[in-house]
């Protein structure tokens, strides 16, 4: 059965040209970029080119992007670093839908005493900015906020939240993660101090990530030993992780309109003919403030995980925000942050593409998901009652 | 992504007797769409008040509706005398198992059932009786007692996966405590004494066969009950259980501590001799 990989914002396939570009770095180039001697030197050549490669696409400078493991060691090493350098501020401002990177991280600090302001977000997915102005105080050591939404695709204005965290003189970090690679960043034209990025998300492997780390920022490492890094991410490098990330970095920057167009056809497309062939179902999420590859639809009075099985079925990968996929008996905490009813929470599905995906797979799915709604429909207690209170107004 | 067995993906993908009953005998509604799953079980009695049919709506992930659907097949031919007796684990035995996140979709099997019977025999349900415990799921204290005592439950997480209770805002998790807490001590202090010699082979050999063979088995273990001689339980270690070093330390702090839990504090577990076991 040939798989359709509508699940991207998990994770994405290593492009060929990746592929390509990392191999010769395991068992040919395998020296450490540490050494003295050529053969090692030649790689932390590489690593160099890796640095600009991945500098290119959000407009940094080469010396403000630290390697590191993943996405999650970025946030984390972020958030931590700016609670060191500010010893005496003990609150940290994020919202409530960012990813468990973040959330569960300033959980953790919350027991350690430090005051946590999660903001809210409204039905749409949006941040009052307002509200973050008056949220900021004397105590403020950092504001955390994501780029763009894992689960909906809502894109914050981090920009500009970050000028409002400046004018009170506080550090302003991005869990950018979802939205590298796929809209246009320019570090150049905002003031964010940090931002993180996973390798995954755009076509590079598992197991790599960069936090970039605006020039004149104290840094604190979270990782201690050797000089790597420039010793703010101590730790032989993943010589091949990070080759590839530099490499898809550089496809990205080239694939931006494709994203932004070809991309941007297939969602609207797959999104259109969802709403149209299936009653009852709505989109999660602002609209138009939107990453290009993200749909989250909740079709009601049904459950996310049987959706995702009858879907797997078809060979077809979507995500789910229900409570059985969740990981624990709520819905997801986006969801729920957005006020989105039980009745549509359960049966939200999350369908994320790639450059990757065509035309037909879009279709393929549009014929196949009315039958797997209805069935389900027509199995659940709820649906009968619905059908018929419609039949009377 | 959850490992179903076979049985249950047969039963999520060909749910047997989906829909409802005309003029049902019974009728249970269990579970409501805040919570993420609900069911609704109609039956039918024959002239000799068998049931004749049974038919389920339900609302809820794969193993919800595999769990109903299994249900509607246990207990077609039986007499409600005999459908009463059907446990939680009676429903997950016959699909193989369920993953232990999803064991609340076979007490909600058995919730629904006994729902049913109610209606029949004209039992009237004021809300639900005796206090709330979990106020996300709307959990009480009977149904938490119940689902330790039929499961032999002994953590806050296993009640969460068995009933859903503290699995919402978690408020609730130390009351959960207090009730396991509460119980154990009741074990301790009373049942165990009761036991006739008959009974408590049967209790140590079903003890075995549910919980610690399963269990062992998840590692490529396994022991076989040789003999019980007083308070000796004799086992023979097989699979990866017989080349073990370890095995020993199994048996005592997990074969034996559980049976001391659940039999009685006197119980030594002894490894059967003349065994051919390679290693010790």
């Amino acid at each position: 059965m040939k798989t359709i990989y509508l699940d991207n914002n998990a994770t994405t396939k290593v492009s060929e040209e990746v592929l390509a570009e990392i191999l010769p770095y395991f068992s040919e180039f395998y020296g450490n970029p540490s050494s003295m001697h050529t053969f090692g030197g030649q790689v932390a050549t590489k690593i160099k080119e890796a640095r600009q490669q991945v500098a290119a696409l959000i407009g940094a400078s080469p010396d403000e992007i630290i390697f590191t493991s993943c996405g999650t060691e970025s946030d984390n090493t972020a958030i931590r670093s700016a609670l060191l350098a500010n010893p005496n501020k003990k609150h940290i401002v994020t919202s409530r839908v960012e990813h468990p990177a973040v959330l569960a991280l300033v959980s953790h600090l919350s027991t350690l005493g430090y005051r946590i302001t999660e903001l809210p977000v409204n039905k749409e997915g949006l941040l009052d900015l307002e509200l973050l102005r008056r949220s900021i105080t004397a105590d403020t050591a950092i504001v955390s906020l994501m780029w763009a939404n894992n689960e909906t695709g809502v894109i914050f204005p981090v920009e500009e939240a970050a000028e409002i965290a400046h004018e009170k003189g506080v550090l302003f970090h991005t869990d950018a993660v979802q939205a590298v690679g796929k809209i246009p960043i320019d570090m150049k034209r905002n003031v964010i101090d940090m931002l993180s990025l996973s390798g995954h998300k755009l076509h590079a492997p598992k197991g790599v990530g960069a936090l970039y780390v605006r020039r004149g920022t104290k840094f604190a490492p979270f990782l201690i030993g050797g000089h790597q890094e420039k010793g703010r991410r101590s730790g032989t490098e993943n010589v091949p992780g990070i080759i590839g990330l530099g490499k898809a970095c550089e496809l990205a920057a080239a694939n931006m309109e494709k994203e932004n167009t070809y991309v941007r056809r297939l969602r609207d497309r797959l999104e259109q003919g969802l709403l149209s062939r299936i009653p009852r179902c709505k989109i999660n999420g602002h609209l138009e403030k939107r990453l290009p590859n993200t749909t989250n639809i909740s079709f009601e009075y049904v459950e996310g995980e049987a959706i995702l099985l009858l879907l797997n079925e078809w060979g077809i990968c979507a995500s789910s925000g229900s409570a059985c996929t969740s990981g624990s008996l709520q819905p997801s905490h986006v969801l729920r942050a957005m006020g989105v009813p039980f009745t549509m929470a359960h049966g939200s599905i999350r369908f994320s593409l790639s450059i990757y995906n065509t035309e037909e797979e879009i279709d393929f799915v549009l014929d196949k998901m009315p039958t797997i709604i209805s069935r389900l429909r027509e199995m659940s207690p709820y649906w009968q009652q619905v059908e018929s209170c419609e039949y009377m107004s | 992504m959850w490992e179903y067995t076979d049985k249950v993906k047969d039963h999520f993908l060909n749910p047997r007797n989906v829909g409802e009953i005309e003029n049902p005998d019974g009728v249970g509604e269990v579970g409501s769409i805040a919570c993420g799953d609900a069911l609704r079980l109609t039956f039918k009695l024959d002239e000799n008040k068998r049931i004749k049919e049974a038919k389920f709506k339900t609302f809820g992930c794969a193993s919800a509706i595999a769990s109903a659907s299994a249900l509607t097949e246990m207990i077609k031919g039986l007499t409600l005398e005999e459908a009463k007796k059907i446990t939680n684990q009676d429903i997950a035995r016959y699909l193989g198992g369920l993953p232990d996140e999803k064991m609340h979709c076979s007490v909600m099997g058995r919730q629904a059932l006994e729902k049913a019977i109610d209606y029949y025999e004209g039992k009237v349900y004021t809300q639900e009786e005796g206090t709330i415990v979990c106020e996300c799921f709307g959990v009480t204290e009977e149904e938490i007692e119940r689902a330790i005592k039929e499961n032999n439950l002994s953590t806050v997480e296993e009640v969460t996966n068995y009933t859903k209770a503290g699995g919402g805002c978690g408020n609730c998790r130390g009351r959960i405590e207090e009730i396991l807490e509460r119980l154990r001590g009741q074990v301790k202090a009373g049942d165990k004494k009761k036991l006739s010699n008959l009974q408590k082979i049967r209790l140590i050999e079903e003890t075995i066969e549910r919980e610690i063979r399963p269990s062992l088995k998840k590692d490529g273990g396994d022991i076989e009950l040789v003999d019980i001689v007083g308070n000796r339980v004799i086992v023979a270690t097989r699979g990866a259980c017989a080349t073990c070093n370890a095995a020993g330390i199994t048996l005592k702090h997990f074969v034996e501590r559980r049976l001391k839990e659940v039999v009685s504090s006197d119980i030594v577990v002894e490894e059967a001799e003349n065994e051919n076991n390679i290693s010790r």
